[in-house]
């Protein structure tokens, strides 16, 4: 027998006795016999799984017995056992917001609870969770890489309104990563293609579609409705307007992002945690960093990070578990290796610092050197460039021509233009010397950016007569050589 | 537990706490409500010692929750719950407030809003755990003696 202390707010269910015995060696049998004698106790004490619920403290003598063996700690007759509560509250935070706890939940129909029933029976979702999912309303930016499993995985857990939005098109290139769409979808909107396969999916989910490009002008409105935003964007001038857009509409933002075997995720955008901003306050230059179009991306790579980003999501709406706030996870595919880096707010970010100086959305090409802030006087410099047609003339004709691809050799495997020489744009300065300055060179790469700067390099070293084949070999495949594939 | 529940504080109380709530904005402050019965005679601040930020959360150790009960005895009175602020929020229990909710005790939730203190309401826990229900907040004399010392201040981390 040992003499348990108990709480004020206790008592009522120990007949309003402040101290009352138990027996057992441990304070684990202990507990177990008080709650025997007075059993309603136990749902105060205990969480549904059983254990000790966080707020309940408990001492032998006066050691918390977090420092001692816990509940295996040995108790004899002589000591003393008190349960002292922690007393811990706040107000909600995005995620009581976000669950729906001041939002009238939905019923769950005989229908839902069968196709949910995995979710149901989990602790951390049940009845009700599966209810803050169904009122939820999530806005996926982008039905491709990202987005398709992000759309596909929520639409499957019962998300009430699955907002999606998007202007392009599927095309054949995009199959490989974006399995929302299959091969009879290439050509349709993707839009359209991505509520079909959503909607034989799960028919309970609102799938509501916004066939438009994300701009400075619509995306406060866009977020207006949503409670979770999910950045699928592939680029950086929507990648800065999607985290401000939701810091100032108060929207917590899943962020994602791939390239080749690389990936990232956190969660940005929460009223106490740090914006995308915080941890790059400015774009790259432009060009710097290549898109997924123009370096590649692993196919399974965004189904890897956009399930993350699903999962993050998931994780608002119930209110359950650590978000990836605060938390810079990299995925290493190449190695399989996750890494986190820690995230501090920054007080001085331009966003959601102490003194934000951005309060309404910019320009967002401007911003990240996309577009410059005026535009530029237009010389299409008929010297420094040559179309696909025209080269093909020209070649016809027997004009000697040095052709140089600035692309990347797996590139130079799936097409070419016959007779051209591959030099990768990061060799060009070292292999300069390979090319005769007297010769009429025409660079070219797939779309024809790459290949500007090669050819500003090489009439910054000399060249006289550089031509940068316009449109690339995309252009080059559409306009003269249709037998080539394209990527 | 009977469903209407009722809490009744003094002016001296009610004032208190909203003070309490201005002083440590935009953070939360937090504080034991001491008294007998359904009456709130005194409240003793407490020191905040989340970790997870005091703008969302408050904590009281069990070192201050001894202390708390200690003084209530000491006056003669009883612990009757707790008050925290909601800043920038409604008065209004979050998840949070429920899944850390003790039973029997009042809470009292002060919403201070842009740094000024406004609605006031007080809940219960429902023995089930499911959810809070809200009692009445009434407001009776300041029947406390030395109404000057309704605030008992703990300072300090000790």
């Amino acid at each position: 027998m040992a003499k348990i202390l108990i709480p004020t707010p206790l008592r009522p269910y120990t007949d309003k006795q402040d101290a009352v015995d138990a027996s057992g060696a441990t304070v684990g049998e202990l507990l177990a016999d008080l709650t025997r004698r007075h059993a309603g106790l136990k749902p105060h004490l205990y969480n549904e799984q059983g254990k000790l619920r966080s707020f309940v403290n408990v001492y032998v003598n006066d050691e918390d017995i977090r420092y001692l063996q816990k509940e295996q700690t040995p108790v004899t007759a002589d000591d003393t056992v008190s349960i002292i509560p922690s007393v811990a509250g706040g107000a909600p935070t995005v995620t009581d917001v976000v669950s729906g706890v001041s939002r009238t939940l939905p019923e769950l129909t005989n229908d839902e609870i069968k196709r949910y029933s995995r979710h149901l029976i989990m602790p951390e979702v049940g009845v009700e969770g599966q209810r803050k999912l169904k009122a939820a309303k999530v806005l996926c930016i982008g039905a491709g890489g990202l987005g398709s499993p992000v759309a596909m995985y929520l639409t499957a857990a019962g998300v009430g309104t699955l907002g999606i939005v998007d202007f392009d098109v599927v095309d054949f290139s995009n199959l490989q990563r974006q399995i929302l769409h299959g091969t009879p979808d290439v050509g349709r909107s993707k839009l359209a293609s991505a509520k079909d396969r959503l909607q034989a999916l799960n028919p309970n989910v609102d799938v509501v579609t916004h066939e438009t490009a994300i701009s400075s002008e619509n995306a406060l409105k866009l977020f207006e409705p949503y409670d979770v935003i999910v950045d699928g964007t592939d680029n950086f001038p929507t990648r800065y307007l999607v985290n401000d857009a939701s810091v100032l509409t108060g929207k917590p933002n899943a962020y994602g992002s791939i390239f080749r075997f690389e990936g990232q995720a956190s969660v940005f955008g929460t009223k106490d945690g740090p914006c995308y901003r915080c941890l790059y306050p400015e774009p790259p230059p432009p060009g710097l960093v290549p898109s997924c179009a123009e370096g590649g991306v692993l196919g399974v790579l965004p189904g890897i990070i956009g399930v993350i980003q699903a999962t993050e999501t998931i994780k608002l709406i119930l209110g359950v578990g650590e978000p990836l706030i605060g938390r810079f996870l990299i995925v290493d595919a190449l190695r399989m290796r996750f890494r986190e880096l820690k995230l501090r707010k920054d007080p001085d970010c331009p966003v959601c610092g102490t003194h934000p100086t951005v309060t309404q959305l910019i320009d967002y090409e401007q911003f990240c050197g996309v577009r410059p802030a005026a535009p530029e006087p237009i010389t299409v410099n008929s010297a420094t460039e040559i179309t696909s047609v025209e080269l093909k003339q020209r070649l016809d004709r027997g004009d000697k021509l040095k052709i140089v691809d600035v692309r990347e050799p797996n590139e130079y495997q799936i097409n070419r233009i016959p007779g051209s020489e591959l030099i990768p744009l990061g060799d060009v300065p070292k292999r300069v010397n390979e090319l005769n300055p007297d010769d009429e060179i025409v660079v070219h790469c797939k779309t024809g950016g790459r290949s500007a700067k090669a050819a500003d390099f090489l009439r910054s070293v000399g060249f006289k007569r550089v031509l940068n084949l316009k449109g690339g070999i995309l252009d080059w495949i559409d306009k003269v050589d249709p037998t080539q594939p394209k990527y | 537990m009977a469903a209407d529940r009722r809490l009744i504080i003094t002016g001296d109380v009610e004032h208190a706490i909203r003070a309490h709530g201005q002083e440590t904005y935009p953070h939360e402050c937090c504080g034991a409500l001491v008294g007998k019965g359904e009456i709130v005679t005194t409240v003793v601040a407490l020191p905040n010692t989340t970790e997870e930020g005091p703008r969302r959360r408050f904590l009281v150790r069990p070192s201050d929750y001894r202390q708390a009960e200690r003084r209530a005895t000491e006056m003669g009175g009883e612990l009757l719950g707790f008050y925290h602020s909601h800043p920038d929020h409604p008065s209004r229990p979050s998840q949070y407030d429920l899944d850390h909710a003790w039973p029997t005790f009042a809470y009292i939730i002060v919403s201070v809003m842009n740094g000024a203190a406004g609605d006031m309401t007080v809940w219960y826990l429902k023995n089930d755990r499911s959810s809070f229900e809200e009692g009445s907040l009434d407001h009776g004399e300041n029947s406390h003696p030395h109404s000057t010392q309704a605030v008992h201040r703990q300072t300090g981390r000790g």
